[in-house]
């Protein structure tokens, strides 16, 4: 874990935005390591002159915050109202089935990390998934099982 | 420092040159609903095939330009010409646009979904248009008065020269030379603009507040949290056109005398989050942020500020204690932020959408906007028409517009020769309205009283094939997992509500639950710290209002009439924290 220590420090110290705060460290510390670690959350409050009780109260509010190293995939399903209506909930359990989850929740193996989110803000286009990021609009539970199980399956990827 | 003279004459020269120059321009739509479409992938081709034809255009990635449906949105201008539109281009599709209409100059008219001439409207377009419609004509556009929205979709969003060519900072420069604050605020107050982010306050009388603290420090905070499932605009809005923001806020810190704003975006949206922050250090480069603006005494800064996920951020004082950096939980109030805001100091917080008119207002006067609209809800309204309809986007209308005619005219109304059941409005706090109480009209007093708010402008479409009770569920299981949990009447009351709406899901309700529901709801209205508490309960009582019967035969004859319910159904997210 002592190699996190100078990406952790980089990324508190290259926040560009004149307000910096506990908050704003928290998200920069995660959009590095894609998770804060135990030692983040000490470096956060040496960073910010809080208490680690600070930073905890705000890194377990939000729930975009993970502690563990992520999955090598994130692929996230929005069950937001627009996607509802039009297939959100098949499509959930198409990626449920497809990568072997009975939640939200990481992979054994770590490959896959599920999400639900609650708008990914491209409604129009509902049902609305996201791999790794991008957006994938119309989405069927036919495409996602297949997208999902090219995920698990890729090799050294 | 330039003058602003020199500024519009260097923006105008360059647009000259890229409307009237040697070179096609091509446009594709990159915001978030381009994005998934698979924008990304034309854009590719279209690089491709510039290449292999071997001509020279140029490319710009554009905003949304309301009409999603038809995403990936490509068109094409050829020098001097109008812009012809390709709706729904797939990669190869973007390889023969290249190679007939870039490089052989002949539109294709069987895949074109229309044009708009460069001149407007009145412009008569030359012969090899032939076939190809009027986009104008287009359903979704005839009902349209684009304020907010009037660059949208045509400038390139990452070009501050190509606002200020389209009249944008002409507005800031006339309010900095000819206009005293109290002249721009009492414009402002004459528009009778209200709030676009859900309560419709009248945004003259707030900045008033603000105006009369002479505190040396305040802030002005412009909310693009918009987390309402349903509702895209804010964030459409900083894709498209992130320069109307911009300049918006810049006035509204001139009218009230304030000094330092922020834009609160939540993390994740990158779309969005660097469309804000180019636009502001594009703005500070043209000395239109900064100390001394354009000459003037007035100095402004500008900061863009995320959250982490939470929807009740996007609440005023939940805001406040974001942006200091701690949980997003509302605060006590009083003292109200105009006296006790961000950081402890006045401020002042609006919605993306209001701010965007502002300069506009200024550039047109207060009477004008006044005169567009119905009653005291004056102006345009930002609809993002989602759901079951044929053609899903984003249009900007005059207030006072039937709303059965956004949904039937402008959205096409239900495709595959389906029966409207239902509309939601307003975001997981609105309503929902029965096919027969969407003969209404647009204005903000009006949607309250039937119970349905306009809220941030969402309005989600249901088929006769959806089960109100089962969507009822879904919006009280975002509210109950959004809950901040600060105070109990919300946190257990969206929790008790929750259960109750499961247990009348899996067709194991009893009689006594409806008014276990009201009993909950009233709870929660009297004894709910923040909005989320007070109006969550909204989406249940208008379901009652007009689907009374639909919950009593799924408690009483344990049927669901359209058998969505059947189905084992889970909320996928239960309690949070
Ligand atoms: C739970 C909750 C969430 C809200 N979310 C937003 C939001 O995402 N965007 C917004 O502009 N207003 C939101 N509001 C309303 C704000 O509190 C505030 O009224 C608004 O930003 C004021 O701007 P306006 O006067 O321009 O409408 C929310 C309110 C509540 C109670
Ligand atoms: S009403 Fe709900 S969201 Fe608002 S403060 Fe109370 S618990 Fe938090
Ligand atoms: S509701 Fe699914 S993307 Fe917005």
């Amino acid at each position: 874990m002592d190699g996190l220590k100078p990406r952790i420090a980089d990324a508190m110290h290259r926040q560009s935005q004149p307000t910096v705060t506990v908050l704003s460290t928290l998200l920069a510390v995660q959009d590095e390591l894609g998770f804060i670690p135990k030692q983040g959350i000490e470096e956060v409050a040496a960073f910010t002159s809080s208490t680690i009780n600070e930073v905890w109260a705000v890194a377990s509010f939000y729930p975009n915050f993970r502690f563990e190293p992520p999955c090598l995939h994130q692929v996230e399903v929005c069950w937001g109202a627009s996607c509802h209506l039009v297939g959100a909930m098949p499509l959930i359990e198409a990626a449920l089935q497809a990568s072997g989850l009975e939640t939200e929740g990481d992979t054994s193996d770590g490959r896959l990390t599920l999400r639900y989110n609650t708008c990914l803000g491209a409604c129009s286009q509902a049902p609305v998934m996201a791999i790794d990021h991008h957006l994938i609009g119309r989405a069927t539970p036919e495409s996602a099982k297949a997208r999902i199980a090219e995920l698990l399956a890729e090799q050294n990827g | 420092m330039a003058s602003f003279e020199e500024i519009a004459a260097e923006s105008q020269q360059r647009w000259e040159e890229l409307t009237a120059g040697g070179q096609p321009w091509i446009r594709v739509g990159t915001a978030l609903c381009g994005k998934a479409a698979g924008c990304d992938a034309v854009i590719a081709s279209i690089e491709a095939a510039l290449e292999q034809n071997g001509v020279a255009a140029q490319l710009s990635q554009v905003g949304c330009l309301g009409l999603c449906f038809a995403e990936p949105l490509v068109d094409v201008q050829l020098p001097g010409g109008p812009r012809v539109f390709y709706g729904n281009v797939t990669p190869d599709m973007a390889a023969e646009i290249v190679s007939n209409h870039v490089a052989g100059g002949s539109p294709l008219a069987h895949l074109a979904l229309g044009y708009l001439a460069a001149g407007g409207p009145d412009e008569e377009v030359d012969s090899t248009l032939a076939g190809i419609p009027d986009l104008n004509q287009h359903p979704m556009r005839v009902l349209e008065n684009r304020v907010a929205l009037r660059n949208a979709g045509t400038i390139d969003p990452g070009d501050i020269h190509q606002y200020i060519a389209y009249g944008g900072y002409h507005a800031l420069n006339r309010a900095l030379t000819e206009m005293t604050p109290e002249e721009v605020l009492e414009d402002v107050k004459t528009s009778g603009l209200r709030g676009r982010g859900g309560a419709a306050f009248p945004t003259g009388v707030k900045w008033g507040f603000l105006a009369g603290s002479n505190a040396p420090q305040k802030y002005i905070l412009c909310n693009c949290e918009e987390g309402d499932p349903g509702a895209f605009n804010d964030k459409a809005i900083l894709e498209s056109d992130p320069q109307t923001l911009v300049e918006g806020i810049i006035l509204a810190g001139y009218a009230t005398g304030t000094s330092h704003a922020y834009i609160f975006i939540r993390h994740g949206h990158d779309g969005p989050i660097d469309r804000a922050r180019a636009a502001v250090v594009q703005a500070q480069e043209m000395g239109f942020l900064g100390e001394n603006i354009l000459g003037s005494d007035f100095s402004f800064h500008l900061e863009v500020a995320l959250t982490g996920d939470s929807y009740v951020a996007g609440e005023e004082s939940a805001l406040m204690e974001a942006i200091e950096g701690k949980r997003a939980m509302p605060r006590y109030r009083p003292p109200f932020p105009a006296a006790v805001g961000l950081f402890g100091k006045p401020s002042n917080i609006n919605n993306v959408k209001t701010l965007a008119y502002v300069p506009e207002i200024i550039a047109k006067g207060g009477e004008w906007f006044a005169g567009i609209g119905h009653d005291k809800s004056t102006g345009t309204v930002i609809i993002c028409l989602t759901g079951d309809l044929k053609y899903t986007g984003m249009i900007e209308v005059p207030l006072g517009i039937n709303l059965k005619d956004v949904l039937y005219q402008a959205a096409g109304g239900v495709p595959d020769g389906k029966a409207l059941k239902f509309v939601q409005t307003g975001g997981p706090l609105g309503g929902v309205l029965g096919a027969d109480n969407i003969d209404i009209v647009l204005d903000f007093d009006i949607l309250r009283t039937a119970g349905a708010i306009l809220g941030s402008g969402g309005v989600i479409a249901a088929d006769e094939d959806n089960c109100v009770v089962d969507l009822t569920r879904a919006l009280i299981a975002f509210c109950q997992y959004e809950s901040c949990g600060k105070c109990f009447p919300c946190r257990m009351g969206m929790s008790h509500l929750l259960e109750v709406l499961e247990r009348i899901c899996r067709l194991e309700g009893v009689p006594e639950d409806l008014d276990l529901m009201r009993k909950v709801g009233q709870d929660m209205q009297a004894g709910s710290l923040c909005g989320h508490g007070q109006l969550g309960f909204n989406p249940v009582a208008s379901a009652l209002r007009y689907f009374g019967q639909e919950f009593e035969t799924h408690i009483l004859n344990r049927r669901c009439p359209t058998e969505v319910c059947s189905a084992p159904r889970f909320s996928p997210v239960s309690s949070r924290r």
